[in-house]
């Protein structure tokens, strides 16, 4: 119970806003506002559950948003050159690990700090992209959009696949070697390896299995609209890596699990329609976001100075 | 635990007062009780024969003490000159530079110890003995009355000691104090005019010092030679020779009682010819380790132990030399190989990178054996818990069961954990690096009950450590290192003498 109490106390922060939406607008339950809030964090899950993996590893990865970019026009143009679905998205997850390859090389090979290196390849992605395309969106043909199911259909489809990885992943890190190397390396790599784990190989993979998640959830974005905007996940790294660390993942490495970041994200998700349903203006979302990590980081450190 | 008991130290203007005692006799703290960086618990300090309340770092440097790391502490990408201004120049943030006068004044003190430095240079650019001078410049530009060296000469070179050497009699000359800590007697026989022998945190001694400008000959007696400089309370230290030297800093008796060996040892499961490794600082090394042996390691901090197990382990893999084991020629250039070797590698420093504090304990025993016990790479949570279970009982660690994160655990209990994480991986050569280092005395008899089960069960143990009479307790060989070589092979009887004779670099030791 002490454990999680990080976890807990966000869980318990997001019962409030829900409750607090239920009683004083209780229209935010209609099913289809909610399926469609839900189907449109369903790929900002997805890149978080990598985002705390790099992060527990002691890393941190700010390209994803640009990474996420790339992956969405490259997927849009494969799909419009008439590539067959499961191949685009095959496609689109190694492109994502490949972009992933390149930072952990740069980060585990060189042994650069990550921040510097991430910085540089969110602006190199970016700015690339914006070069290549002058901004021009990308129609995706007939039959994309949804899977080529109904709307309702392809909804569940994406916010079931995002919980499949969500619950795969977490189980994973629990139960699986390479989770507890993650845990191992980024609380202390030194020991890590004198213990016999390979610290930069563990680095590397996680970059790698950032890219390809980035992949995954900007195809999981695609097929939402008709349309492939070259801008899509702008801000996206800020996102996740806020969800992460109000979910318990502590910056520092080392701590925190995918449940808290799974809550981590549904709390972030919920404070546009909350302020919304509330008539409170929209001006605020930002603040009140910003003022959430601020709480979560004072409590970490609150927490940190009093263990020692 | 006190690392310092009642030492009473004083030093005079213009002498070189030399500090002397084995790894943790309680010397650094000393300095920086003197430097402010430690408060004492009791006692007084007392400068120009003035009592000081509170001594503050600021204080102390107000007073003008100074002190010289081994290390220095400068910044490296600042020239000298700036570096000096630094220490020299106000620290209010908005004051104006003065680039002239900054240059000038650090050439006139590099001049005024005879350093051949620009002002210019960046810091990076200069060998560890100019920065070195750097800092002496600093200390005489602050007006420091007691300058206070930490090992000096740890890393450098003849030509480069003989340097110094001018620039601390030079000191002394121009009336500053001089504390000056090195384990190399034949520097504290040329260079100092007393010496105080710190043991576990007591002063045993203090003496006056024949100089002799050179590494001293013979051993024979010598009446006290005031020099004509010195004070006449001086004349009350008797002189002493380096034999009594030794005695004065091993003579302690041994109020623990070890696990006695048995048995003879078995084949030799580690062999090493000649091995070498430049980055590590390990030179020519030659030794072997049979199976139910216990070696222990002997040497100063620094002598090039540590930096032995690191080769051994794969962490800075060997350039030259053959290590075989078991028979066979190995290579082994990572830690993986290593283990797969049968290697096991218990390090110092536990905290830091023996157990991880944040882990449960059932997780740090089973981090090194992954692959065995869990194939397929899927945790079996009970076949875990029932390993580190037996490991808690065997081992007779004190935690309330296997979940416990190894940070809830004492230093003794710590070790435990870490010393399971090897034996899961079932060694055969076992290379302990201080296992019983600020461990409390029940755990460390203990842990010594453990090494020497171990050791009977056919195990080969590399023993590092830095406490003497462990060493003396629990070795079956003694092997001694000094300067990353094994000095002398000693059997395991010995006494503290000639082992701390040995590390200190005397050859020929007559009582």
């Amino acid at each position: 119970m002490r454990r999680y109490f990080r976890e807990l106390s966000v869980a318990g922060a997001l019962a409030v806003v829900l409750l607090a939406l239920a009683v004083f607008a209780p229209a935010f339950y209609q099913p289809q506002p909610l399926l469609s809030l839900l189907t449109r964090e369903a790929p900002t899950l997805v890149v978080a559950c990598g985002m705390a993996l790099v992060i527990i590893s002691r890393q941190i990865d700010i390209s994803v948003g640009s990474q996420f970019a790339v992956c969405s026009v490259c997927a849009g143009l494969l799909a419009a050159k008439g590539m067959a679905l499961p191949l685009v998205f095959a496609c689109c997850v190694a492109i994502g690990g490949l972009m992933g390859a390149l930072n952990g090389v740069l980060v585990a090979g060189l042994r650069l700090p990550s921040i510097v290196v991430t910085l540089a390849t969110m602006v190199t992605w970016r700015e690339a992209l914006r070069w290549l395309r002058q901004g021009q969106f990308v129609n995706l043909p007939d039959g994309t959009q949804w899977f080529g199911l109904s709307q309702r259909g392809g909804q569940w489809m994406l916010i079931i696949a995002a919980l499949v990885i969500l619950v795969s992943l977490a189980i994973a890190t629990r139960h699986l070697s390479a989770g507890r190397f993650i845990y191992a390396v980024g609380t202390d790599a030194e020991a890590a390896r004198l213990a016999g784990i390979r610290p930069q190989l563990t680095t590397f993979a996680v970059f790698v299995f950032m890219g390809a998640l980035v992949g995954l959830a900007a195809m999981m974005n695609v097929v939402q609209s008709p349309q492939v905007d070259p801008k899509s996940g702008s801000g996206l790294e800020l996102k996740v890596i806020a969800a992460s660390v109000v979910g318990g993942v502590a910056i520092s490495g080392g701590r925190g699990n995918l449940w808290g970041v799974f809550v981590g994200v549904l709390l972030l998700a919920s404070i546009s329609p909350a302020l919304t349903h509330l008539r409170v203006e929209a001006y605020w979302e930002k603040a009140i976001q910003g003022a959430i990590i601020l709480l979560a980081v004072v409590a970490d450190g609150l927490r940190n100075r009093k263990q020692r | 635990m006190r690392a310092l008991k009642g030492v009473s130290f004083d030093l005079q203007a213009g002498e070189v007062h030399a500090l002397l005692g084995e790894n943790g006799a309680g010397k650094s703290t000393l300095i920086k009780v003197i430097t402010a960086a430690h408060q004492p618990d009791g006692g007084s300090i007392a400068i120009n024969g003035e009592r000081v309340a509170h001594l503050s770092p600021a204080a102390a440097h107000k007073l003008g003490i100074a002190c010289i790391y081994q290390q220095p502490a400068l910044f490296p990408d600042l020239t000298v000159a700036e570096n000096i201004g630094l220490r020299l120049e106000s620290a209010s943030p908005f004051r104006k530079v003065n680039w002239g006068t900054r240059e000038t004044r650090a050439a006139e003190l590099l001049k005024r110890i005879g350093a051949d430095i620009s002002p210019d240079a960046e810091v990076r650019s200069l060998s560890m003995p100019e920065q070195q001078l750097v800092e002496i410049a600093c200390a005489i530009g602050a007006g420091a009355r007691i300058v206070i060296m930490d090992e000096p000469t740890a890393s450098l070179t003849q030509k480069e000691v003989q340097l110094l050497f001018a620039v601390v009699k030079d000191l002394r000359a121009s009336g500053v104090g001089v504390i000056y800590i090195s384990h190399r007697l034949e520097e504290i026989f040329a260079l100092a005019d007393r010496v105080t022998v710190l043991r576990d945190g007591e002063s045993v001694g203090t003496r006056e010092v024949r100089r002799t400008g050179v590494a001293p000959v013979s051993l024979q007696e010598s009446p006290a030679q005031a020099e004509k400089s010195d004070g006449d309370r001086r004349d009350a230290c008797p002189t002493l020779t380096e034999s009594e030297l030794i005695k004065l800093m091993v003579g302690r008796e041994v109020s623990h009682i070890y696990p006695s060996a048995e048995g003879e040892p078995g084949a030799v499961v580690l062999e090493l010819k000649n091995l070498t490794c430049a980055a590590g600082g390990v030179s020519d090394v030659s030794l072997s380790v049979r199976a139910g042996e216990v070696l222990g390691l002997a040497g100063l901090v620094g002598a090039g132990r540590t930096e032995l197990a690191r080769v051994l382990f794969g962490i800075t893999p060997a350039d030259s030399g053959e290590i075989t084991l078991n028979g066979q020629r190995v290579r082994i250039t990572s830690p993986q190989e290593a283990v797969a070797h049968g290697i096991a590698y218990v390090p110092e420093d536990r905290r830091r990178h023996g157990v991880i504090l944040e882990m449960p304990i059932a997780h740090n025993m089973t981090m090194a054996i992954h692959q065995r016990i869990f194939p397929g790479a899927w945790l079996r949570s009970g076949a875990e818990k029932s390993l580190a279970q037996d490991f808690i009982r065997d081992l007779g660690v004190k935690a309330y069961g296997p979940e416990a994160p190894g940070g809830s655990l004492s230093g003794g209990n710590q070790q435990k954990v870490s010393l399971a994480r090897w034996l899961a991986t079932k060694p055969k050569l076992l290379i302990l690096d201080e296992p019983t280092q600020g461990v409390d005395v029940g755990a460390k008899s203990e842990i010594h009950k453990i090494i020497r089960q171990l050791a009977r069960q056919g195990l080969a143990v590399l023993m590092i450590s830095s406490d003497l009479p462990e060493i003396l307790g629990m070795s079956d060989r003694i092997a001694v290192m000094r300067e990353g070589r094994i000095v002398r092979m000693l059997p395991g009887k010995s006494d503290a003498h000639t082992v701390m004779a040995a590390a200190l670099g005397q050859t020929e030791v007559s009582k």
